[in-house]
């Protein structure tokens, strides 16, 4: 059964899952605008979840897509907009 | 003309006065130096039974496996990034640098070097990731699969871990390869690296590598590692490893940095071909050793052997001993009944054992074994106090590889 | 320190388009690309479909039924390698087996043979605890890429320093770097030099998919290697061997060899930054090329041709730009770059052996091969990178590069033989 919406919640789940979490980061502070890079996780990361972002929603996740995910809110919204509209 | 004869120098080679001056080791005897070391000592044996998958159906089930693996003690943006294998690399790489008393960050950067040999790469996360490209689809295989599974991962990964820039490498000659990187380590002091991070772990004890090593009908039916013994029957795998760090004489003196020893001689050798009748090569190997070390075979205080424990090759290798020492001419013992065989970690397990037992004099008891079929001065039952100035380590790689190590115990200045 | 200098006295290559060299050197030098459909297996369901292919049979090659079985592929591809280089060089029996040694580079070793292998022990992926009963004898063989050197070391009747380089994408320049070693060192008089790779297979093309490197151009693949160029999108994987005979020059005069050139620097560095990423300013890459033109003790300006790494990608292409810019200072802009993977695709760790057989091949004809598909110049590459036409030039002097994951930088520096030769 695909999710109807996707939060930070399910995300943080997936990068702490998929990428681990890099010292001195805390995932269940306030991240959702901090850009990925700076959260530590680097291009092969952001790959990583957007993967598993596919896997869990259906969403498709084109080559284009990491211009959308610049920080975790980015990736949520991206990924809701994706759902609402139909797109998977 | 012998070969070693016609062996260079290694002054001339620029190789002279390497130092060994900071030690790890991670096996099933112990995570930690001390911890292994003490273990080692007490006659411990690492092999039971293998927890990590199901043996149920496989003919052997137990092997040398690390016992409740700490991973939190490698950082977990890498743990997930890398193999069982790089785990152990990494944790033992720090615990090296610390033992030396290095921090990279202090130090030049193209002055820091990486050598490290892989008998079989990621194999755990290879294995996951081909299930999921086999049983889900291709594009189940995750980012993570193209930097975790070949072998360069574990150098790669501490390259970057510790900022080292300068020359860096991997050798793969299955156990010989644990030796052979200790002479890339000299080349890269000649080269101008102040401080060379270098050794080897494995972890091959996932079910498509476990089996594969059964296949190759080179393990123990009786899950018995009994070395050098009558009921000799093929040797069991362990995993682990060790890593060390080596610099030269001069810049461990600069910094009073006190060396566990001196790398002395490495030569590496070959058999030939099966069918061709000519003899095998470890015999060169250690002469050849011996010689660039300017040590005679009296001097040689003990051997860690391979310790292959297929009667066959342990004949040959006891064979080699006798011809090069004399009858029972030099005490040898052997890590590997212990920790199980760990490829190229074993070779590297060996130098810091070796240098270990010349701090403590005192060389540890090969575990098990009880009826040797060999002649040899095997340390059996308890460790043996002995005052030792030069150690002589063997290992044997798959298939046909030869390296010979001697080391000597730090002069005081 | 005394060290001796390094000759190449054979050749040998197993590459995309044609088993030997005369076919690669025809195949670079027309320009023509050796890229094309995956025909090895089922690609279809793959982000990436197109490869450069060997078209090779082991038994036309002399390899007799239980080498086949015994090797993986990327075993067979060495040892063809490496038979026509010794043949070519006339070595064999001109020094004592402990005397010669092997050093072959590979990244990946047997992955087609342990994914072939390991699909029939798992039952197509259903199993965790595989099912040993369907092992096959030969599987430790292939878990161990050891073996890849030894089968090399066999057929040379080696019996000194053996061992396989595994430095990913630069194995194979480091693979023949650490040969040219041995052999200044003294520590042997003739090194099996060089480095193969057999990656197309599955595991190695999903690999690539998941990271989104490789090239997606399926419907044009000739077209679809294009380093430099403003369009490229990724690499193209490739397969192939290329072995090399090196000598100690003394060697090789006493015994009247051609010398087609010496290596006459090698030197490698790691960026210490990223497995796979790399930073534009190409500093690394800039320190091993000053180290290797420094222990060849060559001016910048004597460098007549670079021969790139040029995989494809973006930020190689302009992190070796920076590089080469960096090290070589004005004299970038007037040294000819080229890319061979733009013919050959991106065989990971034989690509850098294949790389030097064509730097020695452009010595010995005084030709620089091109850069296949370079229409559409990226404005920040902004070399000489021999658009589409192989040039007529005199070639004394070449600087090889390979940048891999893990961070490795490695240069090499060759020299056409001293008094000419050619």
């Amino acid at each position: 059964m695909q999710p109807t919406e996707f939060t930070l919640t399910d995300l943080v789940e997936i990068m702490r899952s998929c990428a681990g979490v890099d010292e001195g980061v805390d995932l269940d502070g306030d991240i959702g605008d901090t850009p990925f890079a700076e959260l530590g996780y680097d291009s092969l990361a952001v790959l990583a979840f957007q993967a598993r972002i596919q896997e869990r929603t259906g969403v498709p996740m084109p080559d284009d897509t990491v211009a959308h995910m610049p920080t975790p809110n980015a990736a949520v919204d991206f990924v809701n907009q994706q759902i609402r509209a139909g797109v998977r | 003309m012998t070969s070693a004869a016609t062996a260079t120098p290694a002054l001339a080679r620029g190789t002279a006065r390497a130092v060994v001056t900071g030690m790890s080791a991670v096996t099933a005897i112990g995570v930690g130096l001390e911890e292994y070391w003490r273990n080692l000592l007490d006659g411990a044996c690492g092999i039971r039974p293998i927890t990590r998958f199901d043996t149920t159906g496989y003919p052997i089930r137990v092997a040398g496996e690390i016992p409740d693996f700490d991973s939190a003690r490698v950082p977990s943006r890498l743990v997930v990034q890398t193999d069982r294998w790089t785990h152990f690399g990494l944790l033992a790489g720090e615990l090296a640098l610390a033992d030396a008393g290095v921090d990279p960050a202090e130090l030049p950067e193209y002055e820091l070097s990486v050598h490290t040999a892989s008998g079989s790469g990621g194999n755990e996360f290879g294995q996951r990731e081909l299930q999921a490209l086999w049983a889900e689809g291709p594009s189940r295989v995750g980012v993570y699969q193209s930097i975790a599974w070949f072998y360069a991962a574990t150098t790669g990964q501490l390259s970057i871990r510790h900022g080292m820039k300068g020359w860096s490498g991997v050798l793969v000659a299955e156990q010989a390869g644990g030796l052979d990187v200790v002479a890339q380590a000299r080349r890269s002091l000649a080269q101008g690296s102040r401080i060379v991070l270098t050794g080897a772990t494995e972890a091959a004890l996932n079910p498509a590598a476990f089996t594969s090593q059964i296949a190759g009908g080179m393990l123990s039916a009786a899950g018995e590692y009994l070395p050098f013994d009558e009921a000799a029957s093929g040797f069991l795998p362990g995993e682990g490893g060790a890593m060390f760090v080596v610099e030269s004489a001069e810049h461990a003196s600069a910094r009073a940095a006190r060396p566990y020893g001196v790398v002395a001689g490495h030569a590496a050798t070959f058999d030939p071909a099966p069918d061709t009748g000519r003899p095998p090569g470890l015999r060169r190997a250690v002469e050849t050793a011996l010689a660039e070390a300017g040590v005679a075979p009296s001097d040689v205080d003990v051997v860690f052997a391979d310790a292959d424990g297929r009667a066959e090759a342990d004949a040959a290798e006891a064979l080699v001993l006798t011809e090069v020492f004399g009858p029972r001419g030099v005490p040898v013992t052997t890590t590997k009944a212990a920790t199980g065989r760990l490829v190229a970690g074993s070779a590297a397990l060996d130098v810091v054992t070796a240098l270990l037992a010349m701090r403590d004099g005192v060389i540890p008891p090969v575990v098990n074994v009880r009826r040797p079929a060999v002649d040899l001065d095997l340390v059996l039952d308890r460790p043996r106090p002995a005052a030792l100035r030069t150690a002589l380590v063997l290992a044997r790689g798959y298939p046909g590889f030869n390296s010979a190590l001697v080391l000597r115990a730090a002069a005081p200045n | 320190m005394t060290r001796l200098q390094v000759a190449v006295t054979g050749l040998g290559v197993v590459a995309p388009g044609g088993v030997g060299v005369k076919e690669f050197w025809e195949l670079l030098t027309a320009g023509r690309t050796a890229t094309r459909a995956i025909s090895r297996f089922d690609a279809s369901g793959y982000r990436s479909r197109i490869a450069a292919e060997c078209d090779f049979d082991p038994a036309q090659h002399g390899l007799s039924p239980q080498q086949v079985r015994r090797m993986d592929r990327c075993a067979q591809f060495a040892v063809v390698a490496a038979a026509e280089a010794l043949a070519d060089s006339g070595v064999s029996g001109e020094a004592p087996p402990e005397r010669v040694g092997v050093s072959i580079g590979s990244a990946v070793g047997a992955t087609i043979s342990l994914e072939r292998e390991y699909v029939v022990l798992s039952d197509g992926g259903a199993r965790w605890e595989v099912d040993p009963r369907y092992a096959i004898p030969h599987l430790y063989h292939h878990l161990v890429p050891s073996s890849v050197a030894a089968e090399v070391a066999w057929l040379a009747g080696a019996e000194g320093p053996v061992a396989l380089v595994s430095t990913g994408c630069t194995a194979g320049l480091d693979a023949v770097g650490h040969g040219a070693r041995l052999v200044a060192e003294g520590e042997v008089d003739v090194m099996v030099a060089g480095a193969s790779e057999a990656p197309i297979s599955p595991i190695t093309v999903a690999c690539f998919d998941a990271i989104k490197a490789t090239s997606p151009n399926n419907d044009d693949p000739e077209h679809a290697s294009r380093p430099f160029d403003a369009l490229r999108n990724g690499f193209v994987l490739g397969e192939g061997a290329a072995v090399l005979v090196l000598e100690s020059l003394p060697h090789a005069r006493r015994r009247g060899a051609r010398i087609y050139a010496t290596i006459d620097g090698y030197a490698n560095r790691c960026n210490a930054y990223h497995m796979t990423g790399l930073r534009p300013d190409g500093v690394e890459m800039a320190e091993a090329i000053r180290l290797a033109m420094a222990e060849a003790r060559m001016p910048v300006d004597e460098v007549d041709y670079v021969n790139a790494h040029g995989s494809g990608t973006k930020q190689n292409d302009r992190h070796e730009t920076a590089a080469f810019k960096r090290s070589l200072g004005e004299h970038a802009y007037r040294t000819p770059v080229s890319s061979i993977k733009s013919m050959v695709g991106h065989s990971l760790g034989a690509i850098g052996s294949l790389e030097v057989v064509a730097s020695v091949l452009a010595i010995h004809h005084d030709v620089v091969p091109p850069t296949a598909n370079l229409h559409n110049p990226d404005p920040e590459c902004d070399l000489d990178y021999v658009p589409l036409v192989a040039r007529e030039r005199r070639v004394d002097a070449v600087l090889s590069v390979g940048s891999g994951f893990g961070g490795f930088q490695t240069a090499m520096v060759l020299r056409g033989p001293a008094g000419g030769g050619r």
